[in-house]
């Protein structure tokens, strides 16, 4: 939850609306997003994940940017490239792995891999393999909540290349008729698979498409973690406040492919770099050394107990037994009744 | 004879239709320069332009629902959808539209547009990326199927479906676009509705379709070890179906089990078996066995998924019961 006990409107927003503990948290959970994502990379190289995988390896701000004023109570529905959501929700890292080696331990019994993690207990309703199908399930969640007066807020994640699918269309305009607490965060990072937003999309920014919908709509740099905040916070605040819907667009950029069949010839090396410049982890850091919340030692120590996390969250993985055979029509129905 | 992979059967399939026939242009998410995620359209936006080769938005029922308008008015567009579990965002369009035009225009309209999509499990894609749903469209009258079962068949039948003036889906076994097959240099097609006897035998017959007919002809090895005979028999189309052929074999053989990658339970297979059963019946020596994937989502765990399809040792298990008169409860 944002406090606002530091009220020096020169510092950015973050800043001024997190404590050091929730700060110093963030760049943690960035940092683990992103060691995640290389240890998965890498468990991919050794044979020991199979299929194929999306990193969000650049996308770091925005999973957790967008989180930091959500509780458990709060839902997300995540996309096809959501190990980030994950992590940002508080997901544990071992059994984050675990689904993704197809184990009995992991968040779906192994039944669902790496596209389908959903974190029940932390409000995260669950990735998902269809582009756009998380959207219009947003919406349905936000229902609940204004049904049932819970006062949950429901962060809608879908990329840039969602935005053209009619479910995108359906669920903005529906969230807006009943006033529905959802926020609709973009990660735009240019491209839908080899599809740049230009070649497919008739608006220059998607926030533009808010409009349509009668709703706020906003652009910020995504790879700005204050910024993300921001702009997420204030539209989380009006959900919750039983305004409606708002659409925040996050401008970032993936580091790596789409997945792993993507052979990167739509995009310049060029852009890349540009890119990685912008690093949304080395910004956060800095943010943070400059504002004298950490020393640049520690968060170089902090980066160093995340890898060892991660290791012990790969070992926890590989340990855990396979699912049963004689498992495998379990969970097609629930026995239980109403 | 030149053997080549399925994938490069497919793109002379199309490229060959597509030099013939102005009309004709492709249309699908990453067709272009990324030449589909599968790169069976490789180095088509090249000779062809992204005028006839299109990348679309992520928009399936849109793009769909446009090539349904532009097959109406004289162009022949053939649809690239990315997977088959996809098709269930654009089945207004392909159900209710692009079956039924030609039928409720009094034969006025026709609709002459290909879908290519594909089907197959064991990749480790989990539920929303494996699976093989032929039959929901084989279900709606209007709608031809074709399940290529190889680099041969992926080409001739393409280009038959090309041709064809109705809808026509192609499903591709997206495990064996690498896989290679003999396929002349010279243009041929395959016409819809006439199978192929790809071995014979007397004692039993495996009707297959799509990657099943060699799941089917691996069963048959190991039963001709075991000294029984086993007919494999691979339709083709599954829409127009070679009744016929299917009807003779099984007169001859008395016994038949059906295997296809979709979920056992209202299936292909179940199709197929109660033909024989009506058309058969007093030929036959055993039930008619049905072999699908279990009725389950496609689990992404390796130890389950692999559990799921029907293999070439389950195949010519039941096969040897059946040879054997032992009574076999399907699941
Ligand atoms: C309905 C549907 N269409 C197509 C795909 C294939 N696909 C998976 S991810 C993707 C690109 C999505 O782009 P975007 O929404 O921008 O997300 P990003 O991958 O950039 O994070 C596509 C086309 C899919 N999974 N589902
Ligand atoms: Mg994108």
């Amino acid at each position: 939850m944002p406090d606002t006990a530091n009220s020096d409107t020169n510092l950015p927003y973050a800043l001024r609306a997190y404590s050091r503990e929730d700060l110093v948290g963030a760049l943690r959970k960035m940092f683990l997003i992103r060691k995640f994502e290389e240890g998965a990379e890498d468990s991919y190289t050794r044979g020991l994940i199979h299929g194929t995988m999306h990193l969000s390896i650049g996308q770091e701000a925005s999973a957790v940017g967008s989180c930091m004023s959500l509780t458990d109570a709060d839902k997300i529905t995540s996309t096809h490239r959501g190990h980030g959501h994950c992590v940002a929700k508080n997901a544990d890292l071992g059994r984050m792995f675990a689904e993704f080696f197809g184990k009995e331990t992991g968040y779906c019994r192994g039944r669902g891999g790496s596209m389908h993690i959903a974190d029940v207990e932390k409000g995260n309703l669950g990735a998902n393999g269809i582009v756009g199908g998380g959207l219009p399930i947003a919406v349905g969640a936000a229902l609940t909540a204004k049904r049932l007066g819970t006062g949950a807020v429901t962060i809608c994640f879908f990329g840039d290349g969602a935005n053209n699918e009619g479910a995108f269309h359906e669920a903005l305009n529906m969230a807006s008729v009943w006033k529905l607490p959802v926020v609709f965060v973009c990660e735009n990072n240019k491209y839908g698979m080899s599809t740049s937003i230009e070649r497919s999309t008739s608006v220059k920014n998607i926030a533009d498409r808010a409009v349509a919908y009668s709703m706020p709509g906003v652009t910020v740099d995504g790879n700005d973690f204050s910024a993300v905040t921001e702009a997420v916070d204030a539209a989380v605040a009006r959900a919750r406040a039983g305004e409606g819907p708002s659409l925040v667009e996050n401008l970032t950029y993936r580091w790596r492919g789409h997945s792993k069949s993507d052979r990167n010839r739509y995009r310049t090396k060029e852009e890349i770099a540009e890119w990685m410049e912008r690093d949304p982890i080395r910004r956060m850091a800095d943010l943070l050394v400059s504002h004298d919340i950490l020393s640049e030692a520690e968060v170089g120590a902090l980066e160093a107990e995340t890898e060892q996390e991660i290791r012990d969250a790969i070992a926890f993985a590989n340990q855990s037994p396979a699912p049963l055979i004689e498992d495998a029509t379990r969970f097609v129905y629930t026995e239980e009744m109403a | 004879m030149r053997e080549i992979t399925l994938s490069q059967a497919v793109n002379e399939a199309l490229a060959e239709e597509m030099r013939r026939d102005p009309t004709t242009f492709i249309m699908g998410e990453d067709v272009a320069e990324a030449g589909t995620p599968f790169k069976v359209l490789s180095g088509l936006v090249e000779e062809f332009g992204t005028d006839r080769v299109i990348d679309t938005p992520i928009a399936e029922p849109g793009f769909m629902g446009m090539a349904v308008g532009a097959a109406m008015t004289g162009a022949r567009p053939i649809v690239d959808l990315m997977f088959g579990d996809f098709i269930f965002l654009i089945m207004d369009q392909l159900c209710n539209q692009a079956a039924k035009t030609h039928y409720m225009s009094g034969g006025k309209l026709n609709v002459p547009l290909v879908l290519r999509t594909n089907l197959g499990a064991t990749r480790r894609s989990a539920a929303q990326h494996s699976q093989s749903l032929q039959a929901l469209v084989a279900h709606i009258p209007g709608l031809k199927v074709a399940m290529p079962s190889s680099a041969y068949e992926a080409k001739g039948l393409m280009k038959t479906a090309i041709r064809d003036n109705n809808p026509v889906v192609i499903f591709e076994d997206k495990l064996m676009y690498q896989d290679k097959a003999p396929v002349p240099e010279e243009e041929y097609l395959i016409p819809f509705g006439v199978a192929n006897v790809k071995r014979e035998g007397s004692d039993i017959t495996l009707i297959a379709t799509s990657s099943m007919v060699q799941v089917a002809e691996k069963a048959a090895e190991m039963l001709a070890a075991e000294g029984i005979s086993a007919e494999v028999i691979d339709p083709r189309t599954i829409v127009p179906l070679d009744e016929e052929a299917l009807l003779k074999s099984v007169r001859k053989t008395s016994r038949a089990i059906v295997i296809d990658e979709g979920h056992q339970s209202y299936g292909v297979t179940a199709e197929i078996a109660s033909r024989l059963n009506e058309k058969a019946f007093y030929h036959l020596d055993a039930p008619v066995l049905r072999m699908g994937a279990m009725d389950v989502p496609v689990p992404f765990s390796p130890a389950l998924e692999d559990i799921t399809v029907p293999t070439p040792e389950g195949v010519a298990e039941n096969a040897r019961k059946l040879c054997a008169g032992e009574m076999i409860h399907a699941a």
